[in-house]
């Protein structure tokens, strides 16, 4: 290869790997403006260089585009959380499912980053929901993913999978944005399934779990201050293989959160006093029956990932289940932030109507919104960098044509790190095959 | 509009008035059993031992249901959709007897003695149907004792019904009830070709199934085309295991539900030799042909839709509904001219291949042709608590795709064409003169994400009011269960 081939490489892998900047200055002007934290009735947001520069009263910018949005809600984008955007295609397609792990060797250290495909056809429908951020999870049996009907038929083919043990790998933040960049940050938080799920995993009684999780932490505190002796094989064998061990130790000395997928109000306090015995961060999701120890998670100062709309007894552990579990746990104190369906992939776009139904249950219309914006990216220790309409910010913005919590609203303009996105998708695309009879056949649009 | 169901109900009351074929079956009182039991009888006495003949068994676990007690109303002052694409501003809805009495403008006359509803600034609609639901056969909580959904030991389960499994403890028709639902449609699970009969019920709290059961809605067959039975037969290394095996397996016992007609009917015509030995399988598929029994397909993609319209012509019956359905809206002039309704999601897609071409738009573009029949349906316990909330999206999303849909019309999606789609439009579904009153008023436009469903009447009975605890019930599950008679964040106690 000639060197100017190789240089000419080389920049292109450059500007592939750098974050898409915007060049230009849009100003979007006369929106009633959602900031993620206030509301201004008529406002001016100004974007540049990626970020949001201002937001106030303020007339736009000499030169900028302007975008009248008069008549629109402009809001933050929404920041999906216990996600699986970008790390699986088709729920029943294995090998297209990056989210899974079932090695035996590997638990805590599995890593859902390397496998994030910037050109999943999940992101663009997930962001002509309004959502712009999201924070990828791995799946481990007690997540929330699943059409339960359709995995009760599957027998033992695809549907199940094993875990290897109480840790089902480490979470990462991306962004929506078109290109290939979406990384936002690897390793935010592991994941651990509690309750039945994780009971299940130690051999089928939480007393198991939790007895085993402690000694899986007194192991990764051993190994840390041991490191020299484990390399020269100079310390008793540890159940768990070293990348496991190096994974878990700023999870054991409480500079990584554990997302803890936990159920049952007494499950709850049992991993809060865990936490707090054990000096780790923790985040629960889920948490069906956080409302009946409302009290309790907010004074451990523990945030919570919640469905509002879960309210049935689907099984022992959830039969406290209530839509005003977040309205309680928001009157509590408590840190919230909303979730969309079925594992938050192909329906996270419904996280704005869960929002909707909290409201309607006794939420706070701006705590739920800040349930979509801020008090993810505080919760995965993002604030201020994203989640909401402030200066120095990332530039997600939607523009929408009424309340975003309403289904018959539709975003007219999604701003990515301050890049407008085409109000593109792979249905769409279908949709427009399929709108108008042609002579031709479908196919023959593209 | 009503070509679809006028053409089902004449074609089943063909069958049994004219032919006395052997399964004119509702889930009514009785009614129908000795009508078609009459029909069916020649002179020559032929009658058999209890149990042996299809004629005077259709319906041995016959409806007990009774309206809660009620009284006359009239609700004034909402906005009211009517299910026929109708709207009326500070409209009246005239409920006597358990039925609707009168519909109209401000002017309407309220008879003296009816309690007054004043319902300004709210909405008022037609009960919502579910036509794809699975409450009480795979019920809350999903674990296995209770787990019944699903007859997952043979392709052709066409023999067992759902109303055999339903346990009308599951606190999921509570909650239906407080979204909206008056009415559901039952069906077994899509592990099998056939997976059994699904039945039609009342949603009213009931100790038995019997109290549930929607009197004389026809009974229908739950069949199921694509990945499920042959990913469920084929992983036991058993037929079907593809897309050719399943429809090898449906005509198979199509030929073989012909056969057994035929032997009944010369039976009864001749008289001649011993009388055919009863098969609840093929008296179900018996049904199916001549038309008393309605075919509920669970089908996803349009080219097995089409293939199960052509075995229909094969052998003379016809598909009343394809469930789920994400890709109708590719043949969306194909199913309006064969009077078939989709019954459709709009937000779930991508969970598996022959999902992965579901778009929002699907009601919208199924909708837009001429006589067509667009249901939304939930297969949820959950999302059947919304389904006003999921029709609310699939209108946004026509309407983005530029498509001109008012509510009053797109409101018929979880109503008017749910009765369609399971042949009891003659009985609910909309706010006629003359149908049981089942009625909602909504807090709010029933396509705002923040409308709650204030009052819900069955048969012209209150059965759930949001303001009042008395009226909202909780089943026997719920006892004394964890945060049983405590209250979140200022819901009333029987509220979840």
């Amino acid at each position: 290869m000639r060197l100017s081939h190789m240089i000419a490489g080389a920049v292109a892998a450059l500007s592939m790997a750098a974050p898409a900047v915007a060049q230009e200055t849009v100003a979007i002007v006369g929106g009633r403006i959602l900031t993620g934290t206030s509301v201004i009735e008529s406002g001016t947001v100004v974007l540049r260089d990626g970020k949001i520069v201002s937001v106030g009263s303020g007339a736009a910018p000499a030169g900028a585009r302007v975008i009248n949005a008069a008549g629109k809600t402009v809001a933050p984008g929404f920041v999906a959380v216990d996600s699986g955007l970008a790390g699986t295609e088709v729920g029943s397609v294995r090998g297209a499912n990056d989210l899974r792990n079932s090695a035996n060797t590997l638990s805590a250290a599995f890593d859902v980053s390397y496998g994030l495909d910037p050109w999943s056809f999940t992101l663009p429908v997930a962001r002509l929901g309004g959502i712009t951020r999201a924070v990828v999870v791995p799946q481990h049996p007690g997540s929330s993913g699943g059409h339960v009907h359709e995995e009760e038929t599957a027998g033992a083919g695809d549907g199940g999978f094993q875990t290897p043990g109480l840790f089902a790998g480490q979470a990462a933040i991306i962004n929506l944005g078109q290109g290939s960049n979406i990384l936002v940050k690897p390793r935010v938080a592991m994941v651990a399934p509690f309750g039945e799920a994780g009971a299940a995993v130690a051999g089928g009684a939480r007393g198991a779990q939790f007895v085993l999780f402690k000694e899986t932490l007194s192991e990764v505190r051993l190994y840390a201050r041991n490191k020299s002796a484990y390399e020269r094989a100079g310390l008793r064998n540890l159940s768990l293989s070293r990348a496991d061990l190096e994974a878990l130790i700023p999870v054991a000395n409480g500079a990584l959160p554990l997302i803890v997928t936990v159920h049952r109000a007494s499950d709850i306090q049992q991993v809060l006093r865990l936490a707090r015995e054990e000096g780790i961060k923790i985040i629960l999701d889920g948490a069906e029956e956080g409302w009946l120890v409302a009290g309790e998670i907010a004074a451990a100062n523990v945030p919570v990932l919640l469905n509002p709309i879960s309210n049935l007894p689907s099984d022992f552990e959830v039969r406290a289940a209530r839509m005003e579990n977040a309205a309680a746990l928001n009157a509590a104190g408590v840190v919230i932030a909303i979730k969309g369906n079925e594992g938050s992939t192909h329906r996270a776009r419904e996280a704005r109507y869960n929002a909707g139904n909290a409201v309607s249950h006794g939420l706070p219309y701006s705590a739920a919104i800040a349930a979509l914006t801020v008090n993810p990216a505080r919760i995965f220790g993002m604030a201020g960098q994203f989640g909401q309409i402030a200066p120095g910010a990332a530039g997600d913005v939607v523009i929408w044509s009424g309340d975003p919590l309403e289904p018959l609203s539709q975003p007219s303009a999604i701003f990515v790190n301050g890049v407008e996105q085409p109000l593109t998708s792979r249905p769409l695309l279908l949709r427009d095959r399929y709108l108008q009879p042609t002579t031709m056949p479908p196919a023959y649009r593209n | 509009m009503n070509r679809h169901h006028l053409r089902g109900a004449s074609l089943a009351a063909v069958a049994c008035a004219a032919l006395a074929l052997s399964a004119c079956a509702t889930t009514g009182q009785g009614t129908a059993n000795s009508e078609a039991g009459g029909a069916a009888k020649p002179s020559k006495d032929r009658s058999l031992d209890a149990g042996l003949d299809p004629a005077t068994t259709l319906n041995p676990y016959p409806s007990t249901y009774q309206p809660l007690p009620r009284e006359n109303f009239a609700v004034v002052g909402a906005t009211v959709l009517t299910g026929t694409d109708r709207k009326i501003e500070n409209g009246v809805v005239v409920v006597t007897d358990g039925k609707v009495a009168a519909v109209g403008d401000a002017q309407t006359p309220v008879p003296a003695g009816h309690r007054v509803i004043d319902a300004r600034g709210r909405y008022v609609t037609p009960g919502v149907i579910d036509v794809h639901s699975h409450l009480g056969v795979y019920p809350s909580p999903g674990v296995q004792g209770l787990s019944n959904g699903n007859e997952a030991t043979s392709p052709n389960t066409a023999q067992v019904w759902a109303e055999h499994s339903i346990w009308p403890q599951d606190p999921g028709f509570n909650t239906a009830r407080a979204g909206g639902v008056t009415t559901l449609h039952i069906l077994p699970g899509s592990a099998n070709l056939f997976g059994g009969r699904g039945v039609t019920i009342r949603n009213v709290p009931s100790v038995t199934m019997q109290g549930l059961k929607f009197p004389n809605a026809p009974y229908t067959v739950k069949m199921a085309c694509g990945e499920n039975p042959a990913r469920v037969y084929g992983s036991r290394n058993q037929s079907p295991s593809t897309a050719m095996g399943n429809m090898a397996g449906y005509r198979a016992a199509f030929i073989a539900a012909r056969e057994y007609k035929a032997k009944w009917d010369k039976w009864r015509e001749t008289g001649e030799g011993s009388p055919p030995t009863r098969n609840l399988q093929n008296e179900t598929l018996a049904g199916v042909l001549d038309g008393s029994i309605l075919i509920q397909n669970h089908c996803y993609r349009a080219n097995e839709m089409a293939m199960m319209m052509d075995m229909a012509n094969e052998f003379g019956y016809r598909i009343s509904t394809f469930h789920h359905a994400t890709e109708a809206y590719k043949i969306a002039p194909q199913l309006a001219a064969n009077g078939i309704c989709a019954a459709i999601w709009t937000g779930w897609w991508g969970f598996k291949m022959e999902a992965l071409d579901a778009i929002e738009e699907n009601a919208a573009l199924v909708d837009a042709q001429q006589g067509s029949c667009a249901v939304i349906h939930s297969d949820d316990p959950e999302l059947t608590q919304r389904l006003n909330q999921e029709a609310a999206a699939a209108l946004s999303a026509g309407r983005r795709a530029g498509l001109n849909i008012s509510e009053e019309h797109a409101i018929g999606w979880f109503t008017s064409n749910a009765a369609k789609a399971i042949g009891i439009a003659d009985q609910t579904g909309a706010l006629t003169p003359g149908l049981r009153a089942d009625v909602v008023i909504w807090s709010a436009d029933p396509f705002s994400i923040y409308a709650r469903a204030d009052q819900v009447f069955i048969d012209g009975a209150l059965t759930y009011d949001r303001a009042n605890p008395a009226y909202q019930p909780t089943s026997d599950f719920e006892l004394g269960q964890p945060g049983y008679g405590l209250t979140a964040a200022n819901a009333t106690v029987g509220a979840r």
